[in-house]
């Protein structure tokens, strides 16, 4: 392996002499290790790689914080006291609130379900929980305008007991529920296929009961994926903005989620302010990612072996 | 004795973890509460118009334009990021550079960073008076409220569906295929186009479906940008929603059974890719 | 506590993994289930211990039926084939679990607890790991953890799934040992279900040798080994030297030639010789019974072994013979063959 290393190259051609410059070069193509290219070639690869990302995502996130604080401190602390922007962030929590523990409850139930036992049409059961991943957001949304709406298929019903589900939190509660579905459910359903039922089992032949199998083993073995789902969940479900904004009537103060404001706050030409509360969710993205490459050696650990 | 035991054990589940019945019917009830009754709203609702209407609002320039927008960009789009995405992920595996943990954990900045900031931040970035629009425009190129800003927003949000699906597999590839391939002869480029590229195939072609499944139904990080320029830079799903405002419910839906159709071939396709990932290029179980 | 298998059947799909099984296990012996995969060995004791449930048939323990309770209400301990150890729990906690997780009167107060666990660990003599988690434990420590939490319950019964299949060969030798001697020490009713003939026969007080879902045999190891009561035994069992034989008139024939050794009243027809390599002779090739020509020999260590091919009528076999110390075997020469001891198997058999 070692004589692989272009250094203990260096070696061999020491005692053949004075090396030139020409014999190195060859040498080094010559005996290049297998397993990679020439320097310049990988510089030059690097580089590219580095300058796309750079352009493509490292621009974009830099702008988002550069903006925010352009007009100062002040003007950043104003645009995020704003009654309306508190209001937007008060909304959002609450959406993202019930939302992720609508999903880690639907996750807990569904990858219980699927991985513990065997049955019939289980991969169908897994691609129609994946599926509103493939679904477009506007889709999402509409899908609860054409069942909930004026001229929806229960409008007549909801009109009867006066509930509002469109253009009200229900409705924004819906549509967030309906586009983060699979994320809980999917971080923990391959896991808990891979671990297998022998520890369930092996609990059960010990005397536990189902529910004390399940909380004394089942979930301490998947809380770091479970945390993983639920960071990944809340990010989207705080940042929706397609399936929101269809459902959601735009209605300063009432149904405007984070998202929705910065819409409008950039729209009416209030850059800062909409950067500002853009930076908000930026940095959210920023700790999610943080929290995620930490979390990820942590599941690592719940991987067997 | 003997068929009364039998007939006891039918009844019994053939398992001893408990919790079966309860678990499967909660998930399906949830799965056909939230996702599968209102997407068959969506074909009701379809469903009744006329195949004449239908026709009518399909063949609509303006419907038509969109559909080709949103597929032609994110088609164009995914193909980048197929090729970038492709070096990227050669680049994290196989070499070593400063910062490397801080670049692989930003790949996923599209998949953290809300839509709509990912909008405005490509927006103000690629205006007239942007960092990069201003670099931009005296060569005459404009890229916002253009369908070129469209195209920049798809690769942007579609880049870590290549990234994160090619990377595990090529950082599981058997490094003795290359030895051997070296060892038989091979130059290093034959060993990358014979060897580590078919390898390495299913899975680059997963990660383009879905950068171009998510692309096709993309909206918050595009809308900024694109200008919305009915016929040049409108996007399907924006159509569907100026559709609803106008209270143009038919029109709305037809759009969206046709995206969602897509939707559901997309998905079909990239379940099938995985499958044949998982048979070639993929872990060994 | 004695266990009965009474006419177990369990089939998947088209696949019958258990026919019609009856077993008898006495209370305190220490039984092995032996047989290649898909013998059903691992199916049945999974059906003792109430982690699955037969098609067709009853389990008793102590002559009370056993399938109308469950693995919980069983008080089995068993062993799972990779242990199963709770990956988050320390080697304490693993051990203490099945207390913990007990009910109303049967709950033991924490003193109690503690004083048994520790008394288990100090049994399977790993006391000095109580706080490190099964990760950090290898593969032989790993294996006394599960035999020590199995034990916890105080159980009627324990079963253990292949117990050393996951183990390097010098530590499952060890265990071996160490498994044996805790048996006599607390003489639980034990089944183990192992494809590893060696561990059976050193192990067990008696052998169970299954082959696809049936009990071939049923016997001490001695008897397993040196009386094989069919042929799939003598050839699962040991080395076996086998050659096509027919039974006619009571006769022994290799093709149209009669052998002057005993049928030992295999029904007539096709049959099968088998015996062990160690126990067959060479001899001048005119006198014997079977003779062919010396392929190769082969040494390793104190052993020698000869492959000689014998024609048959259906064209010929290759078997290998044991090759006494000081005995020059020319390869290629002719060399007879005279079994001191062997088995004779109809074909049915």
């Amino acid at each position: 392996m070692s004589a692989l290393e272009p250094a203990a190259l260096a070696q061999p051609l020491a005692s053949d002499g004075p090396p030139t410059l020409t014999k190195q070069a060859r040498a080094q193509n010559g005996h290049r290790p297998a397993r990679t290219e020439p320097a310049a070639v990988r510089i030059a690869l690097t580089l590219i790689a580095l300058a796309f990302l750079g352009l493509f995502i490292g621009l974009p996130l830099l702008l988002v914080f550069v903006e925010a604080f352009k007009r100062g401190a002040a003007a950043y602390v104003a645009a995020l006291s704003d009654p309306d922007a508190l209001a937007a962030i008060r909304l959002t929590l609450l959406v993202a609130a019930i939302s992720v523990t609508a999903n880690v409850i639907f996750g807990l139930v569904a990858s219980w379900a699927i991985a513990k036992f065997e049955f019939a049409g289980k991969s169908l059961l897994i691609t129609l929980i994946d599926l509103p991943f493939s679904v477009s957001p506007v889709v999402a949304g509409l899908i609860y305008v054409l069942l909930f709406g004026s001229q929806g298929l229960l409008a007549a019903p909801l009109q009867a007991w006066d509930i509002k589900i469109i253009f009200a939190l229900p409705g924004i509660v819906l549509a967030t529920i309906f586009v983060t579905f699979p994320f809980v459910a999917r971080e923990l359903i391959p896991l808990m296929q891979e671990q297998g039922t022998a520890e369930e089992e092996a609990a059960i032949s010990l005397g536990a009961s189902g529910l004390s199998t399940f909380f004394r083993v089942t979930l301490p073995n998947v809380k770091w994926a479970l945390l993983y789902g639920v960071l990944l969940c809340n990010a989207r479900a705080m940042g929706e903005f397609g399936a929101v904004s269809v459902v959601s009537g735009h209605v300063r103060g009432l149904t405007n989620t984070m998202p929705l404001h910065i819409e409008i706050l950039y729209n009416e030409y209030q850059f800062g302010a909409s950067f500002a509360v853009a930076s908000l969710l930026a940095l959210l993205a920023l700790v999610t990612l943080i929290a995620k490459t930490v979390l990820e050696s942590r599941l690592a650990e719940e991987e067997p072996r | 004795m003997a068929t009364a035991t039998a007939s006891r054990l039918t009844f019994r589940k053939p398992s001893v973890i408990p919790g079966f019945g309860l678990t499967f019917g909660l998930t399906l009830t949830w799965l056909c509460l939230i996702v599968l009754l209102p997407l068959s709203a969506l074909f009701l609702k379809t469903s009744e118009l006329s195949f004449d209407r239908l026709l009518v609002i399909m063949s609509n320039a303006r419907t038509l334009h969109a559909l080709q927008i949103s597929f032609g960009l994110s088609l164009a789009a995914a193909a980048i990021n197929l090729v970038f995405g492709g070096l990227v992920v050669w680049v994290l595996v196989r070499y070593d550079f400063p910062f490397k943990r801080v670049v692989d954990a930003i790949i996923d900045i599209p998949f953290a960073l809300p839509t709509a900031v990912a909008g405005i931040a490509l927006t103000t970035l690629y205006a007239e008076n942007g960092w990069i629009g201003s670099l931009l425009a005296p060569l005459g190129i404009q890229v916002s409220f253009t369908p070129l800003g469209i195209l920049v927003a798809l690769v942007f949000i579609g880049l870590p569906f290549v990234v994160r699906t090619v990377q595990p597999v090529l950082a599981d590839l058997d490094a003795e295929l290359e030895d051997a391939a070296a060892s038989l002869g091979a130059t290093r480029g034959q060993t990358i186009w014979r060897v580590v590229l078919p390898s390495i195939w299913p899975a680059l072609l997963t990660g383009f479906a879905m950068a171009f499944a998510r692309a096709v139904g993309e909206y918050g990080s595009v809308i900024f940008i694109a200008g919305n320029l009915p016929g040049v830079s409108e996007i399907a799903p924006l159509l569907i929603v100026i559709r609803l405002e106008e209270f143009r419910y038919a029109d709305a839906t037809a759009i969206a059974s046709v995206m969602l159709l897509a939707s559901f071939v997309l998905l079909f396709i990239i379940n099938r890719l995985q499958h044949w990932a998982e048979s070639r290029g993929g872990r060994e179980r | 506590m004695s266990i009965d298998v009474v006419n177990i059947t369990k089939t998947y799909k088209a696949f019958t993994a258990l026919d019609a099984v009856n077993l008898h296990i006495p209370t305190g012996e220490l039984v092995a289930l032996l047989g290649p995969s898909g013998s059903g060995k691992t199916t049945l004791l999974r059906i003792i211990a109430g982690l699955e449930w037969p098609d067709s048939g009853e389990i008793r323990f102590d002559g009370a039926d056993a399938l109308n309770r469950s693995v919980g209400e069983r008080n089995v301990g068993f062993v799972f084939q990779h242990y199963a150890l709770f990956r988050h729990m320390s080697v304490f906690e693993n051990v203490a679990f099945g207390l913990r997780v007990r009910k109303g009167a049967d709950k033991l107060p924490e003193a109690a607890i503690r004083a048994k666990v520790n008394e288990l660990l100090a049994l399977v003599q790993i006391d000095w790991l109580a706080e490190r988690y099964p990760a950090q434990l290898s593969g032989g420590q790993r294996q006394r953890v599960a035999l020590a939490r199995a034990l916890a319950i105080s159980p009627r019964i324990l079963l253990l799934d292949e117990p050393f299949g996951a183990l390097d060969a010098k530590v499952r030798k060890e265990l071996r040992r160490w498994l044996r001697q805790l048996h006599e020490e607390l003489p639980v009713t034990s089944v183990l279900v192992t494809h590893d003939q060696e561990e059976a026969l050193e192990l067990a007080d008696r052998v169970v040798v299954m082959g696809k879902g049936r009990i071939e045999q049923i016997g001490t190891p001695g008897e397993v080994y040196d009386t094989p009561a069919t042929a799939f035994v003598h050839d699962f069992i040991g080395e076996s030297l086998s050659l096509p034989a027919d039974v006619r008139g009571g006769r022994l024939f290799l093709g149209e030639r009669a052998i002057a050794l005993d049928s030992q009243g295999a029904s007539e027809g096709p049959a099968r010789l088998l015996a062990r390599p160690h126990e067959v002779d060479l001899a001048d090739p005119a006198q014997a019974p079977f003779f062919g020509k010396v392929l190769a020999v082969r040494t390793f260590g104190p052993i020698r072994r000869a492959d000689i091919q014998i024609v048959v009528p259906s064209g010929h076999v290759v078997v290998e013979a044991a090759v006494p110390f000081g005995e020059g075997l020319e390869i290629g020469s002719q060399v007879g063959l005279v079994p001191r001891r062997y088995r004779v198997f109809g074909a049915k058999a």
